[in-house]
């Protein structure tokens, strides 16, 4: 069955959990976007965007040296950090600008946690003209703060957030709280599959492009479809992205890798679907991180684009399935593989894509040499470096 | 059980008196919640006619600053949904003022929607309010409030349309929560001049009493508010007061006498 159904409901999740100031906002986005999506002239622009902007396609790359460490499966990277801006986050700012364009909305707002879905939104907002104001957890703009001068450069404000846990859940309170005041002429890009509906839907939509260029790319490459399917989930949109086209193809096996820090039983990790619990948060109902009395638990993962106590409904939805199987990584598993495939590949991967490549070590090897697995390489890592020195003990 | 509605049968007196009706909110729990049940009854002395009281939630995010730090306080304070019902309990050994449970849907989705209903109606609240819960995804709850007598009260807003207002009227029991300003919640020196307006555009569609929020906070904007809605709430104000008088002896007093100021404004 399509998901989502008409309200926005992917099986019990999803939906729209806000205030009723909001209520008409996400009416007129779902309607706008219901007009416009088929429409020649928004998909050609979109289309033109992606490509003249973006640089995409973005090469689905055979990594050899990777493969023959991992001593399994063939593996081959979607190389979503190529795009303009590092991630694969820019495929859906320009998505939503355009929309914003179109419902004749003036300002821009947005949250981010590593600082990769603010640049892409800092960086859509400056090519068309729109102001721009960014919302980022006060420890997330220690831990990022070559993107938080890469967001001021490009004409946006960074509203530092210090509610709750100064990380990406309490910049999109923030966000929200500035939306609802705001909300006539305000258009909120939100950066991953979560949020009220529509936006779990149009962030999946925007981003499906990774995995149809992939899904025609692995066909030329190799003639047949992927044994597997592997992409880091925070929010999780750049799996959605990859995974969604795929989703009909029975044989092609999915796994969402989820944020482990320091491991599952410690308490401090960010797998929500792995090791949290049903409950309603940010505008939609979907798995948690929460004590027994309802409140949100904090997050952790070396990694701030991770850092999230949610995940997309439709993700929920998809565990619940047993369609996509998600696992967690350690951050002490993610920084190996940061250093593996910059030394094997040359490649230096966001700290969220090191979590899919840490999968990726452990589980080549129970699939036959032929098979063949894609890794979502979400985004590049150089924002990742002063945490990487520091963890490494080293000083840049 | 519909005819012993506390909350209706409030709105009905204060119609008899020609007088709006004064909603009172605090955060159950803070600063704690033996304090929380002397200042609901102070409160209650002090004339208000009804109590809004907050469940606190750890991403409070319809709140100001305000509101967001007294969440923050109760819970670290230790207040917990059971606790909150607990304390309405107490309350109702000394006193018959309306209760309205104001909060989040996460800690009542997780404590289990018909044993929210069962053990708040058997606690003597008499409706509930969830900020983030519009008609559409709060059929269940409504469901459960219903059953056992309890009132489930929506909001509409500046940026209510006609269907909005259709949509919250045919649902909304005991009253309509007026949202005064597109915001979050917190004191405002100056009010809108168009929500006298919006309100009569409310009343267009529904019977209900309607109270006017978000940002009252003087006697004065009490008066002028009540001369053409049925009541207001006042929140971020109170919570001010408690805030600064959270170690004072006399706090509970403190808060009744403020609230004693406004309700003359409603009169």
């Amino acid at each position: 069955m399509k998901q989502p159904d008409k309200d926005g409901h992917y099986g019990q999740y999803g939906g729209r959990y806000i205030s009723e100031t909001l209520m008409p906002a996400v009416e007129e986005l779902t309607e706008a976007y219901a007009k416009f999506k088929n429409c020649k002239d928004f998909k050609e622009e979109f289309a033109h965007y992606l490509k003249e902007y973006t640089g995409r396609p973005t090469p689905l790359y055979f990594a050899e040296r990777l493969t023959k460490k991992a001593g399994g499966a063939r593996i081959f990277l979607k190389r979503e950090d190529l795009c303009h801006t590092g991630a694969h986050k820019i495929n859906n700012t320009i998505g939503q600008i355009l929309l914003a364009k179109r419902m004749g909305k003036r300002r821009i707002i947005a949250e981010t946690g590593a600082g990769q879905h603010g640049v892409a939104t800092a960086t859509v907002a400056a090519m068309f003209g729109f102001d721009c104001e960014i919302y980022m957890g006060a420890d997330d703009i220690v831990r990022q703060a070559p993107n938080v001068f890469r967001m001021k450069l490009l004409g946006a404000k960074v509203n530092s957030v210090s509610s709750g846990s100064s990380t990406l859940k309490d910049a999109m309170n923030e966000a929200l709280r500035d939306w609802v005041t705001n909300v006539e002429d305000t258009f909120y890009i939100i950066g991953s599959v979560a949020g009220p509906h529509p936006y779990p839907m149009l962030v999946r939509d925007f981003q499906a492009v990774i995995g149809k260029e992939a899904r025609a790319q692995i066909k030329r490459l190799a003639g047949r479809l992927p044994d597997l399917l592997i992409a880091c989930v925070g929010g999780g949109s750049n799996a959605m992205g990859l995974f969604h086209p795929f989703l009909g193809d029975e044989s092609v096996k999915m796994t969402g890798v989820e944020a482990g820090g320091h491991g599952i039983r410690s308490g401090a990790h960010a797998a929500t679907i792995c090791a949290g619990n049903v409950g309603v948060l940010h505008g939609s109902k979907s798995y948690l991180l929460e004590d027994r009395n309802g409140q949100i638990k904090h997050a952790h993962s070396i990694s701030a684009g991770l850092d999230y106590p949610g995940v997309g409904p439709e993700h929920s939805y998809l565990n619940d399935t047993g369609r996509v199987n998600y696992v967690s990584i350690t951050d002490k598993e993610a920084l190996s593989a940061f250093q593996t495939l910059s030394l094997v590949e040359g490649i230096i991967p966001a700290l969220e894509s090191s979590h899919a490549i840490a999968h990726v070590l452990k589980c080549a090897k129970d699939y036959k040499k032929d098979d063949v697995i894609i890794v979502n390489l979400s985004g590049r890592g150089d924002k990742d470096l002063g945490t990487v020195a520091d963890a490494l003990g080293n000083k840049i | 059980m519909t005819e012993s509605r506390r909350i209706a049968a409030r709105f009905a007196e204060l119609k008899e008196k020609d007088e709006g009706a004064l909603i009172a909110f605090i955060t159950a729990g803070d600063p704690d919640l033996k304090k929380s049940k002397d200042i609901i009854l102070e409160i209650d002395k002090a004339g208000a006619d009804i109590i809004e009281l907050g469940i606190p939630f750890s991403d409070p995010m319809a709140d100001g600053p305000t509101i967001q730090e007294s969440s923050e306080r109760a819970l670290l304070a230790g207040a917990t949904l059971p606790g909150v019902l607990k304390l309405i309990k107490e309350v109702r050994k000394t006193s018959e003022i309306p209760i309205v449970l104001f909060g989040y849907y996460n800690p009542i989705f997780v404590y289990g929607i018909e044993r929210f209903a069962r053990d708040a109606a058997k606690a003597g609240a008499d409706g509930a309010l969830v900020v983030d819960l519009p008609p559409e995804e709060g059929r269940d709850l409504k469901a459960a409030l219903d059953s056992e007598g309890l009132d489930h009260i929506f909001t509409l807003t500046p940026t209510s349309n006609d269907k909005r207002m259709e949509i919250v009227s045919k649902e909304s029991t005991g009253f309509i929560y007026y949202v005064s300003v597109a915001g979050v919640t917190g004191a405002r020196s100056s009010l809108s001049k168009e929500i006298k307006g919006s309100v009569k555009t409310v009343r267009g569609f529904t019977d209900l009493p309607i109270g006017v929020g978000f940002g009252i906070s003087t006697p004065e904007q009490v008066r002028e508010i009540c001369q053409w809605s049925d009541g207001v709430i006042v929140g971020s104000a109170i919570v001010n007061i408690i805030k600064r008088h959270a170690k004072s002896r006399e706090l509970a007093k403190k808060v009744g006498r403020f609230v004693a100021s406004l309700k003359k404004g409603t009169r």
